[in-house]
């Protein structure tokens, strides 16, 4: 069909292009109309996004005459590699970003002179800015980028369209800048997790769909007869992620010229669906997605089969069906019905035997490749991060007990946690997966320097050791200090008592961070060095050619 | 054809395994979020529940932007070294007019749910300025912007709006005058004043940041502060009829 009428815009085309015309000119006249600052701000952005957006369109169009792509080259499959190489670099780039704004923050805790008592860098909109900068900036264009690798190989086909990929990625970054600086300008929803407001939820939202319908789109061509399972992982994560979105945004803005929006939920309704959604953006963005990292990057990289289809399986569905209903154990003794936290406990310590079924899986690959830890520094990462993996999903049912969690909710325990798994589990199996993908996208024959991944892995190494035991320490204690009585049975501490007590600890974590974004920063160089001069793969070897599939 | 060769049927159609994750991950929400919404032991009956002033909510918007809720809490559980550092355990009845609500999930700083009426407005203005200077020791960011901003209620009629439409209950008259009471809540002995009064009769009525000039940001979030755990009152509030 698309030879026959190559001279015309297809229909994809012409179809963008006339949305973001409509989006420009709705956001000129929101951003005329408006007196809210920020609304005026974003619309400016958006609109200037959109028509660069549509210029880029028709440039592309008038320059190859509308000729469409070659679904292959020589009876190889002609895989699009543009938008997975964008957000390769986005998540570089982005991931340096939120390190260094979680050293910040983490410094203003121990100086608080450093929040400068401006509205912009004041802790309160630093924080959500970290938060979101690392998993949705960095960890989602990890994910785009992988997710659009990995489907493309295993099902041996190009991803459909011309310009829908490019949407994706694209639009994707685009609410990570309206959401960032929304932060920073004080546009927020305050559901933790959940920042954005009701404009930049709705672009996502469009944006997810049309990533959904990529996804799905390249498995309905596909080439295999079988959905490599790495795929069913990144679908539960696509799938779940539009659902939690959807749901916990529900949201009625003051009106279409105010960032402000008051959501449907309320108080303890609210809190039920906030942590139903923050625990799952954990449980689906956090893991389902990268345990989909693990099932493809682990068994290429250590050149072995994934260790037991089978228990891939049971993983799959165990993971997905009981992670759902872990969220309330964030709400023990509170306002929340007793029932429903203890439901959320229950599943959560269920939720141990899935977890580690999937790090045994990742692990157990290595059979017969172990000896590749001494010589492949960037498989140790990838490695260390599953045994991170198995190592927060121990410590988390633990924490969901509702006896543990009266000392270690509210306290730095929580904070530590979420690090064991964000910069040891997440951080390491991105930094592997990018490590991999870099010269495989730039047919490099390998990567500039393996002593520079080592020196990263070792200092991140370090500060994550000094992360997470310094806010074990300070949590546990300040735990303890607030329920310290003395002999006559008072309350033997001031609130204030345990603040100051925390002081070293800060900087102790303080310094992990500092030695993670070192890290990071090594890691950045390395793979532009890579880039740059690395050496070129010899034409007609595939770099990461089909995967043997599991049994 | 053993069991495992049954899951061949997710494998290879897309749409199957689609729907099949739905079901699954549909499940677990379904049963706890639904009943929520029916089970009436859910929200306890507590007197004195009213809905935020004007200014209040202006202030609790302060709030969310300054994102006040990363560092405190404002759910007291009922643990012994709680009920004495803060007072009566929180009740679901107390945040069910917070759209969203502000429970919080860490205390860098300590709860808030019933910091209202325990310090000065005072105290709050100048510890929002320099936190320093009342508490030495305290780690958090100075807000002496909030003094100098003029509070924006251009558009606070339609916020009361937008609340009704989520289930909070404004009368007409309280949207329609939303503007005035504001200024009204802050201008004590003024007719503004005794007009806010008629409509909200259960609030305080003071110029919480000492500037009689003008009604600030820091108005409204000392407002907001100061009625925080305050409305139910817990001399009558009966624990055992709410057991659940």
């Amino acid at each position: 069909m698309a030879q026959n009428k190559a001279k015309m815009i297809s229909l994809e085309e012409g179809g963008f292009a006339l949305f973001l015309v409509l989006l420009a000119f709705a956001c000129i006249i929101v951003a005329g109309k408006t007196f809210d600052q920020v609304m005026a701000f974003h619309a400016g952005i958006g609109a200037l996004i959109a028509a660069v957006s549509v210029f880029i369109i028709f440039k592309k169009y008038f320059d190859d005459g509308g000729e469409p792509i070659p679904q292959e080259i020589d009876g190889k499959p002609n895989y699009n590699i543009g938008p997975v190489k964008f957000g390769s670099v986005a998540a570089m780039f982005w991931g340096i970003a939120g390190f260094t704004v979680g050293l910040v923050i983490a410094l203003q805790l121990a100086f608080p002179a450093l929040n400068f008592d401006l509205p912009w860098t004041n802790f309160g909109r630093l924080r959500p800015l970290h938060t979101s900068a690392v998993i949705f900036a960095f960890g989602g264009n990890v994910l785009l980028a992988t997710s659009m690798y990995v489907v493309q190989r295993t099902s041996r086909v190009r991803m459909p369209g011309k310009i829908l990929p490019w949407f994706v990625i694209v639009g994707y970054n685009a609410f990570i800048l309206i959401a960032g600086t929304g932060y920073l300008l004080g546009a927020t929803q305050s559901k933790e997790y959940a920042e954005p407001e009701w404009y930049a939820d709705l672009w996502l939202t469009i944006v997810w769909v049309c990533y959904l319908l990529l996804f799905l789109g390249t498995l309905w061509k596909r080439k295999e007869p079988h959905i490599y399972v790495a795929n069913w992982f990144y679908l539960a994560f696509i799938v779940t992620i539009a659902m939690l979105h959807i749901t916990n945004n529900l949201t009625i803005p003051v009106s279409i010229y105010s960032t402000k929006s008051y959501i449907v939920w309320s108080g303890v309704q609210d809190a039920m669906v906030q942590w139903w959604y923050g625990h799952n953006a954990v449980g689906f963005f956090l893991t389902a997605g990268f345990l989909a990292i693990m099932y493809y990057f682990i068994p290429k990289r250590a050149d072995r089969p994934v260790y037991s289809y089978r228990l891939s399986i049971v993983h799959f569905w165990a993971l997905i069906f009981i992670y759902i209903w872990a969220g309330p154990h964030h709400l023990h003794y509170t306002a929340l019905p007793q029932w429903a936290s203890t439901l959320g406990a229950t599943f959560s310590i269920i939720l141990w035997m899935p977890s580690w079924g999937g790090m045994i899986n990742g692990l157990m690959t290595l059979s017969g490749a172990w000896d590749k830890l001494r010589t492949d520094p960037v498989l140790r990462m990838m490695v260390v991060s599953v045994a991170f993996y198995g190592m927060s999903t121990f410590e988390g049912p633990l924490m969901s007990l509702r006896a543990v969690n009266s000392l270690s909710h509210y306290t730095d325990w929580t904070i530590g946690h979420v690090h064991s798994g964000a910069l040891g589990w997440v951080g390491y199996i991105s930094f592997g997966a990018l490590y991999c993908l870099i010269p495989w996208l730039w047919n490099k024959k390998s990567l500039y320097s393996l002593k520079l991944v080592n020196w990263h892995f070792w200092l991140s190494t370090l500060g994550i050791v000094l992360y997470i035991t310094s806010m074990w320490v300070s949590g546990i204690m300040q735990g303890l200090m607030w329920r310290a009585y003395d002999t006559l049975g008072f309350l033997e501490y001031s609130f204030v008592e345990t603040v100051e007590a925390m002081h070293p600890f800060y900087i102790i974590r303080a310094m992990g961070g500092a030695l993670f974004v070192i890290g990071a920063l090594i890691m950045a160089y390395n793979l532009w060095m890579t880039v740059r001069h690395g050496e070129a793969e010899e034409a007609g070897t595939t770099p990461a050619g089909s995967l043997a599939a599991a049994e | 054809m053993s069991a495992w060769k049954k899951h061949e049927v997710f494998e290879k159609n897309s749409l199957v395994l689609l729907v099949g994750i739905l079901i699954m991950v549909a499940i677990g929400g379904l049963v706890e979020i639904a009943p929520l919404f029916y089970l009436k032991s859910t929200i306890e009956k507590a007197e004195g529940m009213r809905p935020y002033t004007p200014l209040e909510l202006a202030g609790r918007n302060i709030y969310i932007r300054e994102g006040c809720y990363v560092c405190h809490s404002q759910m007291v559980r009922p643990m012994r070294d709680e009920l004495e550092r803060y007072g009566h355990y929180s009740l679901a009845a107390e945040s069910m007019y917070d759209h969203p609500f502000q429970w919080g999930s860490k205390r860098t700083g300590p709860d808030l749910a019933r910091v209202g009426n325990k310090y000065s407005d005072d105290w709050h203005v100048e510890h929002l300025k320099d936190p320093r200077s009342v508490v030495p020791a305290s780690i958090m960011p100075g807000y002496p912007f909030l003094a100098e901003n003029k509070l924006n209620v251009r558009d606070i009629s339609e916020h009361l709006t937008v609340n009704t439409v989520v289930g909070v209950p404004y009368t007409e008259e309280q949207i329609a005058n939303a503007q005035a009471d504001v200024l009204g809540q802050a201008s004590p002995d003024t007719d503004a004043a005794y007009a806010f009064e008629e409509r909200y009769p259960n609030s305080v009525i003071r110029d919480f940041d000492s500037n009689p000039g003008e009604v600030t940001e820091m108005d409204a979030l000392v407002a907001y502060l100061q009625v925080l755990g305050t409305m139910v009152d817990f001399s009558i509030y009966d624990d055992q009829a709410n057991a659940r």
